[in-house]
């Protein structure tokens, strides 16, 4: 069994007619992963005993057979907290970190009758777009293993991607799932903010994160996305509205879709195989009976600027509670409290967190706020309000994810500002907490995935999930395997 | 040269709730250690904050009370700083748009009344508590952290160490009359930091001001804030400068003493909270939150002395607390005479209290068991003599006075036909007095009644009593 | 331009420290980020309110009642450093003026 071929609805009808057991699919995953994974790094932690247990658990009990998502693992991101399963955020502060809680999407999942495979490596707290600022190993994609996966859920993206595990959370602070989604050839949807409950995601800007699903099957991320969505009582943020099962959009005709086509969206900086691919991809949706229209959202430009004051801002505040006394690494050879403080702090975070603490700090501090922090503030609602202007009147914004293709690791690790521009096409939809996924839309010249992006209204992943299935089904690019080619060997 | 003091006051109170102001851990006071927290409390990676309701519900009722306006449209706010008994590294508040502004409270100080305006309150979570060690280890108990708290803090408009007193006993007694918290600084729920400053009078700017922190009572602000008054024109006089200080009030030589000097000001990087939703606080809340708030003293103190007839003096000590005056009111509720009520709880039950080191709540007396004895008194029923017995005996056990009157046969002995041969008895027996009533000495009739008391067991009807002696001494 | 000065005053109010060479990096970094920031000024917001979070919710409250989540104290001193009697431990602290409630 490989999960490059599966998905599922398939999965659950042979464990329901006994042809495979939860206990196979926890050892095919953790045949995959011996198998690709001294390469990917794609885990900071499997999960195989608790897993295994579990699965045989859930096999002497029998599957049930109305619930879809029993006895099949999934791979959760290292910033999402499991009970009594290490959980890094991919950071030296947290490498012996144990919790002693379940995320919400955790327990929920588990209620589902999902087994926690392992946990995945990200970019230190989220923070980057290329895996590579992890504390561990950078994660490698499986496309091209000389190439970064993108990030921060690079270890989840590349995981299903590989078929090491059919379906892995993420988290999107500012295109945390999409990017990565786009780099990997697979489908990966960040709900509305408010959609999926935080408690239990490690924060790095509260006003931004949510939590979402990684598949390489359109209709697998509904299952799970309808299984994790819905008001929580410990997320005051999360929404009291009701989810809809998403899976009763899949294969909807998508005739008459309203779709804006923002011309900032193809600008400067836009590889150009990229948008031949995402152009190519619109006419297919045309030809499905789409309508389409070229709108402007003019405040694109600021979008990256206001979101890296105000994202490193949150930040800088929510790592504040990792001081080295109450969990996480402390520093060794400490006279004093301060020395606590600044030494476990200087030694526990990498470079990129201690670039978006500073600027985040700086964005606070007396003298500065209104300059910086507030005012980002105020451009985030104009950019909100370009954005409610033009779904008004369409169903969906479409462009591509990420400007360029996966890149070289290494290749731009030294410039941050030139990796803060890569997420320029995914920051909106965060900035204005609406819903966005990345569709699998073809391939360039070297063989690397383009990924086409999908934005909604608030609260219509609905859409979102019509458009993207009738676009796979007409593609059929998820058919396309990884050829684990380059790397080290 | 003459000097002007400006004083203001941060005033910190616990809110008296079940839960935690931002989780559902429960608030306790001397639990074991770190044992009413949960996961939030400790600010564990991707914990969220929740808001009690009744804990701004409260907060309102406090800002009402205290005559502020309900800031209709507002938030949290993080306010950012290090510190092992702050979890996060920052504390909940409310910066931008505190809960209510622009209240006040009125004094008395010499007779004469002033208004105290209040700036703003606003809700916040308290901090956990630090113990610092001699082994050169500090030590941290999360139990307090969250404990809900609501911050008052004054407009300049005190001028002096009597009116910062006179301003917290009131801000004290109005708050205790909501119910909404316990305010006993003894306990820490509620706290005091000062700050003062004097400046030459008729000059504009405000001097520079140092702050008092660590004061345990009420009586060491106002000795702190006077030896600041003091200390303060001492440096101004010889020609000094007063630096920007945070002090502490020692109470063995009742002098202030350096903690530090502030080098610029605390930059706590305060920002809007992402992780709760904003609040529009509607007006039928504030409504019904208004119509539940308990009498207020000044209006129970007016309405004892116009309606009860209780003199001045006595009503103010009833409305000191809420206990009294809830139980003085629970009392005349069940029947029983205010004016006695109002002396029975001076007198004798202040006595007990005082003499047991009690407050009243925790005795066994009750209001109905007050009341019945004092309708016995008035009766006739028992003695006021009897009735100190009756009293030592309820507000000690609980017992309901008329059975255990009656049980004890302690009724008192009013019939002049039961009464009359006693009388006549004594008086035969002791001829002298007679004599010497009839000489016109009073002493003989006290005698006399001494004697009937000690032959009837002082069950006797004292008023019975006299007339019948009288009489038959008349007779004779 | 940050200079390195501002950026060491930042660091200390973020409790962290960089050598040297760090803090020139740092702050040769910081200063693109600000400069690319300073972008934001070109934006008019007059009058345009800020937007510092983005749910729909609002007057969301929870009622005053004991929830017991189950985890012991043990559990949740679990990863502390240093315990002592049920209590955190950490070095002593010195400035003891520091802000609270
Ligand atoms: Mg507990
Ligand atoms: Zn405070």
């Amino acid at each position: 069994m490989s999960y490059l071929e599966m998905d599922i609805e398939t999965l659950h009808e042979q464990l329901v007619a006994g042809k495979i057991s939860s206990s196979d699919l926890v050892e095919s995953s953790l045949d995959a992963i011996e198998a690709h994974d001294s390469d990917l790094n794609a885990f900071v932690t499997v999960n195989d005993q608790k897993a295994l247990a579990a699965a045989v658990a859930l096999d002497k009990q029998g599957i049930d057979p109305d619930n879809k998502l029993a006895g099949i693992p999934i791979a959760y991101k290292d910033n999402i907290v499991t009970k009594g399963v290490r959980t890094t955020a991919g950071s030296h502060m947290l490498d012996n970190f144990e919790p002693v809680y379940d995320a919400t999407v955790v327990e929920k999942l588990e209620n589902s009758g999902m087994i926690n495979l392992g946990k995945t490596n990200m970019d230190e707290f989220a923070m980057g777009s290329s895996t590579e600022t992890s504390y561990f190993k950078p994660t490698r994609n499986p496309w091209d293993l000389d190439r970064v996966p993108g990030g921060s859920s690079g270890g989840s993206a590349a995981a299903v991607a590989a078929g090491e595990v059919i379906a892995a959370l993420g988290s999107d602070t500012g295109g945390s799932i999409r990017q990565p989604a786009a780099y990997n050839g697979i489908f990966g949807i960040k709900p509305t903010y408010g959609r999926v409950s935080r408690w239990g995601l490690i924060a790095f800007g509260s006003s931004f994160d949510q939590i979402g699903v990684m598949t390489r099957r359109v209709k697998d991320s509904a299952y799970i996305l309808s299984a994790i969505s819905g008001h929580d009582e410990k997320d005051s943020t999360s929404s009291k509205q009701a989810a809809p099962d998403f899976t009763q959009f899949i294969s909807q005709d998508i005739k008459g879709l309203r779709i804006a086509v923002p011309d900032e969206f193809f600008g400067e900086g836009i590889d150009e195989e990229v948008k031949t691919q995402v152009e190519k991809g619109l006419q297919q949706l045309e030809q499905l009976g789409a309508v389409i229209d070229h709108v402007q959202l003019p405040y694109t430009k600021y979008c990256v600027p206001a979101y890296y004051v105000l994202a490193s801002s949150e930040a800088s505040s929510n790592l504040q509670r990792f001081d080295g006394i109450r969990y996480g690494f402390r520093a060794e050879d400490v006279k004093n409290l301060d020395d606590v403080y600044v030494k476990s702090r200087s030694e526990g975070f990498g470079p990129e967190v201690k670039r978006r603490i500073m600027l985040g700090t700086f964005a606070l501090s007396a003298g500065y706020y209104d300059a910086y922090f507030n005012k980002a503030a105020q451009v985030r609602t104009l950019i909100k309000q370009d954005f409610e202007k033009v779904l008004a009147d369409h169903d969906l914004i479409i462009g591509p994810t990420s400007p360029d293709t996966a890149f070289k690791l290494g290749e731009n690790i030294s410039d941050p500002l030139k990796l803060y521009f890569k997420d320029v096409l995914t920051i909106s939809a965060n900035m204005a907490g609406v819903p966005a996924a990345s569709v699998p839309a073809g391939f360039d010249s070297h063989g690397l995935p383009v990924g086409m992006q999908m934005i909604a209204k608030r609260f219509d992943e609905g859409s979102i999930f019509k458009a993207a299935s009738a676009f796979e089904a007409a593609t059929e690019y998820y058919k396309e395997q990884p050829t684990f080619k380059g790397g080290a060997h | 040269m003459n000097f002007e003091t400006t004083i203001g006051l941060e005033v910190h109170v616990e809110l008296k709730t079940k839960t935690k102001m931002f989780s559902p851990s429960p608030v306790t006071y001397g639990a074991e250690s770190n044992t009413s927290t949960n996961v939030i409390d400790f600010g564990f990676p991707g914990v969220l904050p929740t808001v009690n309701h009744e804990a701004y519900r409260l907060g309102i009722m406090v800002a009402l009370a205290l005559h502020a306006d309900v800031t209709k449209y507002t938030h949290f706010d993080r306010k950012n700083y290090f510190y092992p008994d702050n979890p996060k590294a920052y504390q909940i508040t409310q910066s931008e748009q505190p809960l209510a502004r622009n209240g006040w409270i009125e004094i008395e100080v010499d007779g004469k009344k002033k208004k105290i305006g209040i700036e703003e309150l606003h809700v916040e979570e308290d901090a956990g508590k630090n113990t610092h060690g001699d082994d050169g280890y500090s030590y941290v108990d999360l139990n307090r952290q969250g404990t809900p708290l609501i911050e008052i803090v004054s407009k300049p408009d005190i001028s002096s160490p009597d009116e910062a007193y006179a301003y917290l006993e009131q801000l004290r007694k109005t708050i205790q009359f909501t119910g909404a918290s316990d305010v006993k600084m003894e306990e820490g729920s509620m706290r005091v930091d000062t700050n003062i400053s004097i400046r030459p009078i008729g000059t504009d700017k405000l001097g520079v001001k140092a702050e008092l922190k660590n004061l345990n009572s009420f009586n060491h602000v106002r000795l702190g804030l006077a030896f600041e008054e003091k200390r303060q024109s001492e440096i101004l006089l010889a020609g000094g400068q007063v630096r920007p200080e945070t002090r502490r009030f020692d109470e063995p030589s009742g002098e202030t003493i350096l903690m530090r000097v502030k080098e610029g000001s605390d930059d706590y990087r305060y920002f809007p909270e992402p992780d709760l939703p904003a609040f529009e606080v509607e007006d039928a809340w504030i409504k019904e939150i208004k119509d539940a708030i308990p009498e207020m003293p000044d209006k129970r103190r007016k309405r004892y002395i116009d309606q009860l007839g209780i003199p001045e003096y006595d009503a103010g000590v009833l409305t000191l607390t809420k206990e009294m005056s809830d139980f003085f009111q629970d009392t005349i509720e069940h029947d029983a005479d205010p004016k006695l009520a109002s002396n029975w709880l001076m007198g004798e039950v202040s006595a007990y209290l005082n003499a047991n080191k009690l407050d009243l709540l925790e005795t066994k007396l009750t209001p109905e068991n007050l009341a019945t004895m004092i309708k016995l008194i008035q009766d006739g029923t028992i003695s006021s003599k009897i009735a100190k017995k009756v009293f030592q005996e309820t507000i000690k056990n609980g017992t309901e006075p008329k059975t255990w009157v009656e049980e004890k046969g302690l009724v008192q002995e009013s019939d002049p036909a039961v009464l009359t041969p006693i009388i006549t008895g004594i008086l035969d027996a002791n001829e002298q007095s007679i004599i010497d009533f009839k000489n016109g000495k009073d002493r003989a009739v006290g005698f006399l009644v001494g004697q009937i008391m000690k032959q009837t067991h002082g069950q006797a009807n004292p008023k019975v009593v006299n007339q019948i002696l009288m009489g038959e001494l008349n007779k004779r | 331009m940050i200079s390195k000065d501002q950026v060491a005053h930042v660091a200390s109010l973020a409790r962290l420290s960089f050598n040297d060479a760090e803090l020139n990096q740092f702050t040769d970094q910081l200063d693109q980020i600000i400069e690319m920031e300073d972008e934001l000024s070109q934006v008019d917001t007059t009058g345009v309110k800020p937007t510092t979070q983005i749910t729909d919710e609002i007057n969301v409250f929870r009622e005053d009642v004991p929830v017991d989540d189950g985890i012991s104290r043990d559990d949740l001193l679990k990863n502390v450093p240093e315990t002592k009697d049920g209590l955190i431990k950490v070095p002593s602290i010195i400035d003891k003026g520091e802000a609270d409630a």
